[in-house]
């Protein structure tokens, strides 16, 4: 049940930061200059081909060690970082290069004059941000973000791999003592499941309420 | 005449691409990779080549037989799910929605370790001719990830096998085909054309999800990348180069299947 609880707290993180790093990714792809759209599109062409297990074990091994060898040149100790805090930040890694995809393409879909609009009006661009790009763009992108969401609370069983205790390793310790391999990875899957089908019934209300006052798909179709 | 026109044409949009920020950057990426290439150690290589050869080997092989299989599998999936009585519909339906909504490594690991640890205790599966097969790890890596693209895929070709126009249908029984004809000639392969961007997709997809199996002992490519890791002690090298090998085959796949999505006549539908 621990292990569950990490798993969850984990999920919750990557996509947070993945959010952020997708809505700062999007801005960029949309309206940075040359050199940051370059940079953006080889950060999610890398992170997009190579293996999640792959990418793990790199950003672990070498984010913990990077922050290690520049503490220690900057003259302070060594820090024993976290797993969970190591597990957040290199799912939200990748999932930030997914979902910058999501956010990009979501902000696309906005009818241009309405941001248009928005700038007449004399908002600056933090508050156009906040009133009506994202706004605007959350219906577009909640499908999207929601297939990451799951992929998110999937992919915290790859951290069982480095070594971090979550629900996937703490079922293959409880079935390594106990012996009942089968019933201890069942028991997991029915977890995993019931995660699933639970968040989908959230985002199902989500997407309801960020679409409130549009026309249903049905009748757009 | 048209000949000059099109090398013209080429140049102007190499022109376009190579924008001064752009050659800077490939310089700069150029020159990590040549220190890559030079400061770290690369003298493992010559002793792991062969094994590394094997595994890439292998990493494919899994990809090619999981792909086929469970797209075999997924049409029927697709189409239980598409036209099916609810006693086809509902059973296909719940398959999907496990496969998806569980990790593909807990699916590996109770095949491995659940599903594997039960056949030796049966007398009668032992003595079996398939028990040669059941003692080693791959056919459950094959399986594990056959059921999960069959999965993911069973609903794509759901949706692709709803989307192909009712009236070419029933054009195709207007025109005296047997229900299996049509199927075959028509709706079959206009629901993999209308599929097949996101195949493109699932396969990559699929890709990634190969080096899963490397936790249930099967040397692919990612298993001979972790002993090396653990024979010589170095961390990134061979992550590294994973990674780059990695990308190469997302690469050759994503070109391959754009060779293909090309060929097709894009007015459909």
């Amino acid at each position: 049940m621990l292990g569950l609880l990490h798993s969850v707290e984990i999920a919750v993180g990557a996509t947070c930061l993945g959010l952020l790093i997708g809505t700062g990714g999007a801005y960029g792809k949309l309206y940075g200059g040359p050199v940051v759209r370059d940079l953006l599109a080889a950060y999610t062409t890398i992170v997009r081909a190579v293996p999640e297990l792959v990418l793990i074990l790199l950003l672990y091994y070498a984010g913990t060690d990077l922050i290690n060898q520049a503490l220690t040149a900057m003259g302070y100790q060594r820090v024993d970082i976290s797993g969970l805090a190591a597990g957040i930040f290199v799912l939200g890694f990748v999932q930030g290069a997914y979902s910058t995809e999501v956010i990009r393409g979501a902000i696309l879909a906005i009818p241009q004059g309405q941001i248009e609009a928005a700038r007449a009006y004399g908002m600056s661009p933090g508050l156009l941000l906040r009133r009506i790009t994202l706004p605007a763009m959350l219906p577009f992108a909640i499908p999207g973000l929601a297939n990451l969401w799951l992929i998110a609370t999937k992919d915290t069983a790859l951290l069982a791999v480095v070594g971090f205790y979550e629900l996937a390793l703490a079922t293959r310790q409880a079935a390594g003592v106990t012996k009942a391999y089968f019933t201890f990875f069942f028991a997991a899957g029915v977890l995993y499941l019931l995660l699933s089908l639970f968040s989908n019934f959230l985002i199902g209300r989500v997407e309801a309420w960020s679409r409130r006052g549009m026309p249903s798909l049905k009748e757009a179709r | 005449m048209a000949n000059e026109a099109t090398i013209i044409n080429a140049v102007a949009r190499t022109s376009l691409w190579l924008q001064p920020h752009r050659i800077v950057l490939i310089l700069i990426a150029l020159g990590l990779v040549l220190s890559a290439v030079f400061f770290m150690r690369w003298d493992w290589l010559p002793q792991y080549y062969e094994m590394g050869l094997i595994g890439i080997w292998r990493s494919l092989w899994i990809l090619a037989v999981t792909c086929i299989l469970g797209f075999l599998f997924a049409v029927p999936l697709g189409l239980a799910q598409a036209t099916g009585s609810f006693w086809f519909a509902a059973p296909a339906k719940a398959f999907c929605t496990v496969i998806r909504g569980t990790p593909l490594l807990i699916q590996l690991w109770l095949l491995y370790y659940g599903l594997g640890s039960l056949f030796p205790q049966n007398p009668w599966v032992r003595e079996s001719w398939v028990w040669p097969y059941l003692r080693q790890a791959w056919p459950y890596g094959v399986l594990a990830l056959t059921l999960s693209f069959a999965g993911y895929e069973g609903e794509v070709m759901r949706g692709a096998f709803a989307g192909v126009p009712k009236g070419q249908l029933e054009a195709a029984r207007a025109f005296g085909m047997s229900r299996w004809k049509a199927f075959r000639r028509i709706w079959l392969p206009q629901a993999i054309y209308r599929a097949l961007p996101t195949l493109t997709g699932e396969t990559v997809l699929q890709l990634k999800s190969t080096p899963l199996v490397a936790t249930i002992s099967v040397i692919d490519i990612f298993a001979v990348s972790s002993k090396v890791r653990q024979d010589t002690y170095l961390t990134y090298e061979p992550l590294l180069l994973l990674a780059l090998i990695y990308m190469t085959i997302t690469g050759i796949l994503v070109f391959a299947f754009s060779r293909i999505e090309a060929r097709i006549p894009n007015k459909i539908g």
